[in-house]
């Protein structure tokens, strides 16, 4: 065999592409103020010698672990020994190219930085599709990783980035646009699983329901987002103007409330959806079993059915609270709030770090949960109820 | 019931047309929506042109991303793509979790406003479902019947052109009439960073306080998006008709 045959594919591809990251772009963008356009500064111009020999060692040991082949655990440890470095050497790039005191320029990390981010985010995941960790070890590697970026955050190990400087600009809302957009979230969904499971288990009974239940639930997920949310403001509105109570509770034609109302609608049809496929699995000899046992209809349901259809109902909810973490950003066009917030007004000043101070909070949020609640799913399939 | 479905479908397609082709008819409907005398139906462009300029960025991102995510998908379940096969997966997997606001807005600083960050949100949700169904239909394929076809001599490309994709080819137009579908709504979007299309009348009515013009704007968008649902759903099976006679 010769050596050529030998390469892992995918690790040459890893490679190759973190080679042109490191020798083709830009580490860092530096920026006189927040506006001007940006200098490309690559990674040995902005690190003392030391550092940049360090980052490079660490980059070219993960990358040999790609190439031969090496075991999976292997590849992860170095992998994420890497990511490890790469995020150290942004933050003293960032510390070196702030003069002391400094609040007016910007260091934002560049396409190498990126481009390097993403390689090892493949690595990792890659290491960890093969490794298939248990539920548990998966919360667990989730829940070390929130811990290591949340001291690094509170130590300021990042404070001179461009988009912390825009954190610290933002510092007064960041906190109550978190909320809302969690809020409105994590609300919607809870609101759509308590009104999804009786109108599942009323389609059940009655067949003659079902269709067209599904296909009206089917219409709502067609409308856009922003419609919908557009469209709910009427009533809403007419509704607070009627009874000024109303919109002393919040419930006004702009704000959060159109948008909570929208999140739950797009919110039923998957759990609708996913509990009728759910309980159709449950095998009839098994409710029969329960109901020879004496057990009444609603314990056939309650004991039996639901906990045999859990993981389907569960998976339901996950596409659910995935998708509404996305889309409340949405709720911000209508005055809503949320993360949305910074998005919108970072693309009507062009500027990408407020855009970012948006984003990244989302698909964290939004990759989180999605974690979370796989382990959860797979925890219950590994245990039989 | 089919016959009912036929019919409420062409009385929605006749709407929708006659709408677009002549929305000034339209405006005593909408006028309960409007106040102080704004116009009810959207008179900042035709809307017809909207209507068109939003389907053919739609078409031309699913068509582009059904290409491409076909293309990998076959790729990765071939014995030298193997390795790529975890991976993607999982890549699919999470690709879900990315909402496409933020795909949207972090690509504006990239290529600037207009269509091009609209085509490549609407490219990247159009790759997920495409490629799980691709990956799902080869795989599904009975491995009595692939060896049954190499016992007939017949080379690796002669199996996947002649078994194994008349075999997923279902599955893989499901993935594309969902992409499709979905697009058509994410498209909508892309008028809060200036893409041309029926996005644009709804943000008009958000910006004006308009509920004629949000109404006008998600319902034509629902509607197209249902009626294409059902007519690739009704394209696809004369395809796969065909494709077993052939």
């Amino acid at each position: 065999m010769t050596a050529g045959a030998r390469l892992r594919p995918l690790g040459l591809l890893l490679a190759a592409t973190g080679a042109v990251a490191l020798a083709l772009l830009p580490f860092v963008v530096f920026k006189a103020n927040r506006i001007a356009t940006g200098e490309a500064r690559g990674l040995l111009n902005v690190l003392p010698p030391g550092a940049a020999l360090g980052l490079l060692g660490t980059l070219g040991v993960a990358a040999a672990a790609q190439l031969w082949r090496s075991g999976a655990r292997l590849r992860l440890a170095t992998a994420l020994a890497a990511l490890a470095a790469l995020l150290a050497a942004l933050a003293l790039a960032a510390d070196r190219l702030t003069p002391a005191g400094d609040r007016i320029v910007r260091v934002a990390p560049g396409g190498g930085f990126w481009l390097l981010l993403i390689v090892l985010a493949l690595a990792v995941t890659d290491a960890l599709a093969r490794l298939k960790p248990g539920p548990l070890a998966r919360v667990a590697i989730l829940a070390a990783l929130a811990l290591a970026a949340g001291l690094a955050l509170a130590g300021g190990a990042f404070d001179q980035l461009s988009i912390l400087r825009e954190y610290a600009v933002n510092a007064s809302n960041f906190g109550r646009e978190a909320r809302q957009h969690a809020v409105l979230a994590l609300g919607s969904t809870v609101a759509a699983v308590l009104a999804g499971l009786p109108l599942a288990l009323l389609g059940r009974r009655h067949p003659r329901l079902r269709a067209p239940l599904l296909q009206l639930l089917n219409f709502v997920q067609t409308v856009p987002s922003i419609a919908l949310f557009g469209i709910l403001m009427v009533p809403l509105a007419a509704l607070a103007t009627r009874w000024p109570g109303l919109g002393e509770l919040g419930i006004t034609g702009i704000g959060p409330a159109p948008a909570a109302i929208a999140l739950f609608l797009y919110a039923l049809l998957p759990v609708v959806g996913n509990t009728l496929a759910g309980l159709a699995r449950v095998s009839p000899g098994v409710i029969e079993a329960a109901r020879g046992m004496g057990l009444t209809d609603a314990q056939v349901l309650a004991r039996v059915e639901v906990p045999l259809a859990l993981p389907v109902i569960l998976m339901g909810v996950r596409i659910v609270l995935v998708q509404n973490i996305g889309l409340a950003t949405i709720a911000a066009l209508i005055g809503g709030g949320g993360f949305g917030t910074f998005v919108f007004q970072g693309v009507g000043q062009t500027a990408i770090d407020l855009v970012l101070l948006g984003a990244i909070p989302t698909v964290t949020l939004a990759f989180a949960s999605a974690v979370l609640l796989d382990a959860l799913i797979d925890g219950l399939r590994r245990v039989p109820a | 019931m089919r016959h009912l479905g036929l019919a409420l479908r062409l009385a929605a397609f006749g709407l929708l047309a006659a709408f677009l082709l002549a929305p000034a008819r339209f405006a005593p409907l909408f006028a309960p929506f409007t106040e102080y005398g704004a116009p009810p139906i959207y008179d900042q462009g035709s809307l017809l042109g909207l209507a068109l300029a939003h389907l053919a960025t739609v078409f031309a991102a699913t068509l582009a991303s059904s290409l491409v995510a076909v293309l990998l998908g076959v790729l990765v379940t071939r014995p030298a793509g193997k390795e790529f096969l975890p991976l993607s997966r999982a890549l699919v997997n999470f690709g879900q979790t990315f909402p496409p606001v933020a795909v949207l807005a972090i690509a504006v600083p990239l290529v600037g406003f207009g269509e091009a960050p609209t085509l490549i949100a609407l490219f990247a949700y159009g790759l997920l479902p495409v490629f799980e169904n691709t990956i799902a239909g080869l795989e599904s394929c009975p491995p009595a019947v692939l060896e049954a076809a190499a016992g007939m001599g017949m080379s690796g490309r002669e199996r996947l052109v002649g078994v194994e994709l008349p075999l997923a080819l279902p599955l893989i137009l499901e993935g594309v009439r969902l992409s499709l579908v979905v697009n058509i709504g994410t498209a909508t979007i892309g008028s809060t960073v200036a893409a041309k299309g029926l996005g644009e009348v709804i943000i008009a009515g958000l910006l004006s306080n308009n509920t004629a013009f949000i109404l006008q704007g998600g319902l034509v968008t629902g509607l197209m998006a249902i009626l294409l649902y059902d007519a690739m759903a009704a394209v696809e099976r004369r395809i796969l008709v065909a494709a077993r006679l052939g």
